[in-house]
């Protein structure tokens, strides 16, 4: 049982049932159940290969499952309408899923890429404002006042015309996180999002995310970075083989994990060598 | 050489640079320009995951590098008459290079927009693009810069093809030189004129090509 599962007071904005998704003959989940509550910071950790990304680039279409339900109760407006995929109709087939839906589902979330995934030929304004501006079609003087704020909030401000090769790793990912915050999604998802930096510069980025935190953004973290999830996340769920083994507070479960499995993850990382 | 050869080759620089700026030219434009346009449609149906569509373009793309461009020239100007469809020299002549960039270029074009990571389609749609704006915003621009230099070269390779369209009675740059070799005897020295010719215009070409792969450099990291 979740800690969502025991607080109804705050309502379920993403719910996950039976998620399954395979590559060929290797199955990667077998079965994800989740619910994210609004205002949740869920990390998601688990041994390279568990599906833990999986799960994530499912949540926003990148992949396809093959069955399963996600649902994501979103704003009122019409660009995050309450949207319910039913991935067994859809029989893991891309044209299966109502294009709608899909794209209903993709607008719920803003995605932070392990690989920051700018676009190089873009200046780092010309890459936060694409989405908002192109696709939403939103009015592009507000766009790129609202652009320049958060860039200068995560102290870019002064790299609004380069262009992401002239940036270091840590600020090619607050570029990419700024990017997901423009799009005003309901949900934010990270893959990894500090896995490719250097050491000194993974600070930066952790510091952002745990602000965003503070002001309330639901998040889902995928992410080896167990000190953070201790420290930023309000849940934490140990995926392995394909489904969520554990699931829990964060302080408790890293510290005292119920689960074998876990456990011997745990202390794989803590000591390994 | 003797004065008069070299009257001779003044006499006929005119004429050639005529027929380049009136031939030449503006056939390896007109055809150049023609060709990237069915290249870029080829290349897309070659990456298609409709399997008839892919097919379609791979046989067209083998038929054109299978077959000697001089070959798809006379099959349009003087195999089609038979068929009933007569084409003028000009048109045809348009028509093959076309079609013969269309299969040469379709290649460049495929591996160039394979050479963009998958990641850049992903960022696309993460912030909701369709596959479509995805492809005209985000990857073909990336696509087009690694594309430069060996466009440029099929780009090269048409200008100095376009001679074979002499064989089908269309005025540029080496028609003239054939007519005046033939009337004065001067094989020799008008051909190494009309030779000289060409390597300019392609001197000219490589410096453009220079340019461009500059400008469109300007994002990345040297």
């Amino acid at each position: 049982m979740s800690p969502t599962d025991q607080t109804p007071s705050a309502p379920a904005l993403l719910t996950v049932r039976g998620l399954q998704k395979s590559f060929g003959a290797n199955q990667v989940l077998t079965s994800v159940d989740l619910t994210v509550a609004r205002g949740t910071v869920l990390a998601l950790i688990g041994p390279s290969g568990s599906g833990k990304t999986t799960v994530l680039r499912c949540l926003n279409g990148l992949e396809i499952a093959d069955g399963g339900t996600i649902s994501v109760v979103g704003a009122d407006d019409a660009r995050h309408a309450p949207v319910t995929i039913d991935f067994a109709a859809a029989h893991g087939s891309r044209t299966g899923v109502p294009k709608k839906a899909l794209t209903n589902l993709r607008d719920q979330s803003g995605m932070v890429f392990q690989h920051y995934n700018l676009f190089p030929h873009k200046t780092v304004l010309e890459n936060v404002m694409e989405g908002p501006v192109v696709v939403q079609r939103r009015p592009q003087a507000e766009v790129r006042e609202e652009a320049l704020q958060l860039l200068e909030r995560v102290g870019l401000g002064d790299k609004r015309d380069s262009y992401p090769f002239e940036l270091s790793g840590g600020q090619q990912q607050r570029v990419g996180i700024v990017r997901a915050l423009a799009l005003r999604p309901t949900l934010l998802l990270f893959d990894e999002p500090t896995s490719a930096l250097d050491p000194e510069l993974v600070g930066d980025v952790l510091r952002l995310i745990k602000e965003l935190a503070a002001e309330g953004w639901t998040m889902v973290i995928v992410t080896h970075e167990l000190e953070f999830a201790r420290e930023v996340a309000t849940e934490v769920a140990f995926v392995d083989g394909g489904t969520i083994v554990e699931h829990g507070d964060p302080k408790e479960m890293l510290r005292n994990p119920k689960h074998e499995r876990t456990r011997q993850f745990l202390h794989r990382l803590l000591f390994p060598f | 050489m003797t004065d008069s050869t070299w009257q001779l080759l003044l006499d006929s620089l005119w004429p050639m640079i005529h027929g380049a700026i009136t031939g030449t030219i503006p056939l390896a434009l007109s055809s150049f320009a023609i060709g990237l346009v069915l290249a870029l449609a080829l290349a897309l149906m070659r990456l298609s995951r409709r399997r008839w569509l892919s097919s379609i373009a791979r046989v067209y793309i083998s038929l054109v590098r299978g077959t000697p461009l001089l070959v798809q020239l006379f099959v349009i100007f003087y195999g089609l008459p038979s068929l009933g469809v007569v084409i003028d020299p000009w048109p045809s002549a348009i028509i093959a290079f076309s079609i013969n960039v269309g299969g040469y270029a379709a290649e460049v074009i495929r591996a160039a927009i394979l050479s963009v990571p998958k990641g850049q389609w992903e960022a696309a749609y993460m912030i909701g693009m369709s596959h479509r704006r995805a492809l005209t915003r985000i990857i073909l621009p990336q696509a087009a810069r690694v594309s430069v230099p060996p466009l440029s070269n099929t780009f090269i390779s048409l200008v100095k093809d376009t001679s074979l369209a002499s064989l089908i009675l269309v005025t540029e740059l080496f028609r003239e030189a054939q007519q005046v070799a033939a009337f004065s005897g001067q094989f020799m020295a008008l051909y190494l004129e009309a030779a000289l010719l060409y390597w300019v215009i392609c001197l000219v070409l490589s410096s453009g090509q220079s340019v461009l792969e500059k400008r469109l450099d300007r994002y990345v990291a040297h």
